[in-house]
């Protein structure tokens, strides 16, 4: 348990943008690659995943389409949408906006005050 | 667009849920199959590969759910689920269910009654087109107006498009050989016009069909009166029938939704008012000072009543100026129409509202009992709704589930109640409560009844439901389910409950008071002296010029018939009046003393209600002469005008009854009148009236065809009656009467305190119920949250009183202290009463005693069997429960 980080409220949305924004993928498919990109150091659960997915179809940011998995299986496949890309854009500078602040915060030293 | 979106969502959710379901099902089978190949390949069996997968994807139903959800198919979805949900938690406890629902019932049921009269007397207008316009037009305190001042206001007004003037009266009608009384209503030319009413066959009669005095010779039936008595036959139109012997043509028939312009009175027919003498023997339409008309006008669009008042009495200063003497001092006012004016109009609204307002007590103290319920069931389930708390429920879907079961329990209880006051309002309308006369209320209810009883059994169910939310909200998973079923510590202070079960039994023990102060009205005013004797008294009421009989025929025939009634074995006093007391209609004569000259209104000396008797009189009714003499026959037309007054007549204008022996007053007309004789007080108008002058003449001095004989006997009523019959067929075979105990006759004057006793009584047991549920309630579930607490009690040798001191203590300090709030509130409350129940008064010890032990009583009933419950606990079962 420990080696994994666990992830803060509204982080999911953003990883299921940024694995989509690398290419069509079904739900399996999300978490593998959240798993492959985060190093396997971010814990999701894996039900958890279809409600955020779900809520993503309906506020227009995530289109879905039935398809053939790579198994052979029948599978559904998430791909960004145009207000998809700009969302994901955009919440991608937040967060490196906050994680530098919060960086910096962190790092200050005793002198530089 | 988001609106639009959900809505669309919610739509399509509904419509193609299951197809939503199956694609998310197959979706995240999809996502396990994924899962296992990977496990499948990493060297597991098929099988345990599948089994991690599931393991690892977590609580299947609950990402299914919340999925559903965010897809936006929550609403409909969770709703349906709720309902199913709490229809089942519901049923699990049939008990609960069952007392819930039924006390709900009564509340919305006691409303939805008093609702359907408040809006059947007061709130919806006269079955008549703009309705709104109509105002009954009033001079000062006296309702009525005369024929002449009639027809200046309807001619010289500017601000109303018509006047219309009718009197209520009866008359006997001849179809296929046989008189039978009717009532009908004598109605001015426009009457129809003004009210824009169509006939529903044939037409109706109009201003242009009078010319004078007995001019117009046509009836207008009503729609029940020609489908009672005509077969709804359409060949009536145009048929001659005879009013009072007199032919009288059938113009045509009223449609059914109109009953005439007064809620209490439909008529059977319409007369022309010019044919007065006619139909009632005399006419007093050409006398300013014959004050018997209603007078209904119809406002133009756009004038407000009080431009209309202030039109009307310009018309009256005229009037004042030219007949000094009959339209002294008058001033017009306006009221609606319906309930006879203000004179019914007043006194039913304050009842209507008094009702209304214990209605709305009822359903307070039902609410109360529903809240104390609820929550005593959700702390009850508080372990079950930790557990759900402890799985992952959220906090707002278990308010919603408890709140679609209060919601559910309110919709039982409001369809439950809704259509038993359905059931009795319909009875009501077709109630006749008097003898004779067609006097009923169409009380049906209608679409507004219905709104509102549901809105309130909504409302009361979202009150009830959120008690026990605090409850909810507080719980602490943990807490509740280590501490188990007794970990319950004890409330010292008061609760939310304990205050709602105070509030409640305050409630009940206000409809108690009521109930019991008009209980003791109605039994007070039946013990009070009437001024008659109705016990062994039977009587004839006729109209001898229904028989046509008039002038000088009338007081030879009632002579016939009294001496002829006399004569009939068993029966030791006969006489007769043109009217009785206590019985509908009257009329009021304005004396004066001898000294006055002047005859104006404001010099009168008393209003005295007047009755023409025959002699023989006071001896039939069993009234008791003071002093002086009562009439004789030689009391004629040619001897001096003689009176017998009653004792409040001679303190009123002689000062005490010795110094009006002997006497003289004046008479509205100025006519010196002589008192010979004086009687005791009686009840001449209402019961509950304050002592009234009254004035009796020689009938033979003021004749009237108008006769009520009165006979006392010592005979059974029914042979007497017969015996009666026949005689009288036998004077005239064609002359219609009716024969009545006066006791049955009584009726009239005892139904407004009936009722208001009937209406209290009901509205008190029901409260009376809902005191001992929610106390009952209260009560058992004190002693079944300590009755482990009791069982170790009694093991160490408590003693009964203390057992009961311990759970049922707390029960009656709230019962003492809520009686008490009642108690104050009633008395203050039973004002309202005193309009219609005789001497009304709160301050009667039998009426405290009566609360004080009807709520004890309450108390002990409820409590009993909870009682007998923490008695019987035995420590040995209980601990070994555990």
């Amino acid at each position: 348990m420990t080696d994994h980080a666990e992830l803060l409220p509204g982080t999911l949305d953003l990883l299921i943008l940024k694995a989509v924004s690398l290419g069509p993928l079904h739900g399996y498919g999300v978490l593998l690659r959240i798993g492959q990109i985060s190093g396997r150091a971010l814990l999701i659960e894996q039900g958890a995943l279809y409600p955020a997915l779900f809520r993503l179809v309906r506020q227009g940011l995530l289109k879905a389409t039935w398809g053939t998995s790579e198994n052979n299986r029948r599978a559904k496949f998430y791909e960004l949408t145009a207000a998809g890309r700009r969302r994901f854009r955009e919440e991608t500078e937040g967060w490196n906006r906050l994680a530098a602040a919060m960086a910096s915060a962190l790092a200050a030293q005793p002198e530089e005050i | 667009m988001k609106l639009v979106a959900s809505l669309r969502a919610l739509a399509s959710s509904f419509f193609h849920r299951s197809r939503l379901d199956g694609e998310i099902e197959e979706e995240l089978r999809s996502h396990l199959q994924h899962r296992a190949d990977d496990l499948e390949s990493s060297g597991l069996a098929r099988a345990e590969a599948e089994r991690r997968a599931a393991i690892e994807f977590g609580g299947y139903q609950r990402f299914k759910e919340e999925s559903h959800e965010a897809l936006g198919g929550q609403l409909t979805e969770n709703l349906v689920q709720d309902v199913r949900f709490s229809f089942r938690a519901l049923c699990k406890s049939p008990g609960f269910t069952l007392v819930a629902v039924f006390t709900l019932a009564l509340g919305i049921g006691a409303n939805a009654v008093v609702f359907g009269m408040l809006n059947a007397l007061i709130l919806r207008p006269l079955n008549v087109p703009q309705a709104q316009n109509l105002y009954m037009i009033e001079r000062g305190r006296a309702p009525t107006q005369s024929y002449p001042d009639y027809l200046d206001l309807r001619d010289r007004n500017r601000d109303f498009k018509g006047i219309v003037a009718y009197e209520m009266a009866p008359a006997g009608l001849d179809i296929r050989d046989s008189t039978s009384p009717i009532w009908l209503y004598e109605a001015s030319g426009n009457y129809f016009d003004v009210l824009g009413i169509q006939p529903y066959l044939g037409r109706f009669f109009h201003a242009s069909d009078e010319h004078g005095p007995n001019s117009a010779p046509y009836i207008v039936l009503s729609f029940a009166y020609w489908h009672s008595h005509f077969q709804s036959d359409p060949g009536v139109v145009g048929r001659v029938v005879q009013l009072n012997k007199y032919n009288y043509t059938i113009l045509g028939v009223a449609p059914a939704r109109f009953r005439g312009t007064e809620l209490f009175f439909a008529p059977d027919l319409w007369a022309p008012l010019v044919n007065q003498q006619q139909i009632e023997g005399f006419s007093g339409l050409n006398s300013r000072a014959a004050r018997g008309m209603w007078l209904v006008g119809s406002l133009k669009t756009g004038m407000s009543p009080a431009e209309a008042t202030a039109d009307l009495n310009s018309v009256a200063a005229s009037l004042a100026r030219a007949y000094p003497k009959e339209d002294g001092s008058i001033n017009f006012a306006l009221f609606r129409p319906g309930l006879l004016g203000d004179m019914l109009g007043s006194p039913v609204r304050a009842f209507v509202g008094g009702l209304m307002f214990l209605a709305g007590l009822i359903l307070l103290a039902a609410c109360a009992n529903l809240g104390g319920l609820f929550a005593t069931r959700a702390a009850d389930r508080s372990r079950e709704i930790a557990l759900r708390l402890a799985l992952g429920s959220s906090h707002k879907r278990i308010l919603r589930r408890l709140l679609t079961e209060a919601i559910l329990v309110s919709l039982a209880g409001g369809l439950l109640g809704l259509s038993g006051s359905v059931a009795l309002l319909r009875w009501l309308s077709v109630w006749q409560p008097l003898p004779n006369i067609p006097i009923n209320v169409s009380v049906d209810a209608d679409g507004r009844t219905y709104i509102v009883a549901l809105l309130l059994a909504l409302l009361s169910g979202l009150l009830f439901g959120i008690v026990p939310i605090r409850q909810v909200l507080r719980a602490n998973p943990w807490q509740t389910i280590k501490g188990g079923p007794s970990g319950a510590t004890l409330p010292r202070r008061f609760t939310l409950r304990d205050l709602l079960l105070a509030g409640q039994i305050a409630v009940c023990a206000v409809l108690v008071t009521s109930a019991l102060v008009a209980v003791r009205g109605l039994m007070r005013s039946l013990d009070s002296n009437l001024g008659f004797d109705p016990q062994n008294a039977i009587q004839v009421n006729t109209d001898l010029d229904m028989a046509r009989y008039s002038g000088d025929q009338v007081p030879i025939m009632q002579q016939r018939m009294l001496d002829a009634v006399a004569n009939i074995p068993g029966v030791t006093a006969a006489g007769f009046a043109d009217r009785v007391p206590l019985n509908l209609g009257w009329s009021d004569a304005t004396v004066f003393t001898d000294s006055t000259t002047d005859y104006r209104p404001s010099n009168a000396a008393a209003e005295a209600s007047a009755y023409n008797v025959s002699p023989g009189y006071f001896r039939a009714a069993a009234t008791t002469m003071l002093a002086g003499r009562a009439f004789t026959w030689d009391d004629g037309p040619k001897a001096p005008r003689v009176a017998v007054v009653n004792r409040e007549f001679a303190r009123k204008v002689f000062g005490s009854l010795e110094q009006a022996l002997g006497a003289h007053f004046k008479d509205w007309g100025g006519t010196r009148v002589e008192v010979i004789g004086v009687v005791e007080d009686g009840k001449y108008k209402t019961l509950a009236e304050s002592p009234q002058a009254a004035l009796f003449l020689p009938i033979r001095q003021s004749p009237s065809s108008e006769t009520w004989l009165i006979v006392r006997s010592d005979l059974d009523p029914g042979v007497l009656a017969n015996a009666l019959r026949q005689t009288l067929r036998s004077l005239d075979a064609g002359l219609p009467f009716t024969i009545n105990t006066w006791h049955k006759e009584l009726d009239t004057a005892l139904f407004a305190p009936r009722a208001a006793s009937l209406a209290l009584g009901v509205l008190g047991g029901l409260g009376a119920m809902l005191a001992v549920t929610g106390i009952f309630g209260m009560a058992a579930h004190s002693v079944s949250k300590r009755l482990r607490e009791l069982g170790i009690r009694i093991a160490l040798g408590a003693q009964r009183g203390e057992v009961l001191r311990a759970v049922l203590g707390r029960v009656f300090r709230l019962l003492a202290f809520g009686s008490a709030a009642g108690l104050l509130l009633g008395l203050a409350a039973t004002k309202v009463l005193s309009f219609i129940v005789y001497q009304a008064t709160p301050r009667d010890p039998v009426v405290l005693a009566g609360v004080v032990l009807t709520m004890l009583f309450l108390g002990l009933v409820a409590a009993w069997i909870p009682a007998q419950h923490a008695l019987a606990a035995d420590p040995l079962i209980l601990l070994r429960e555990e």
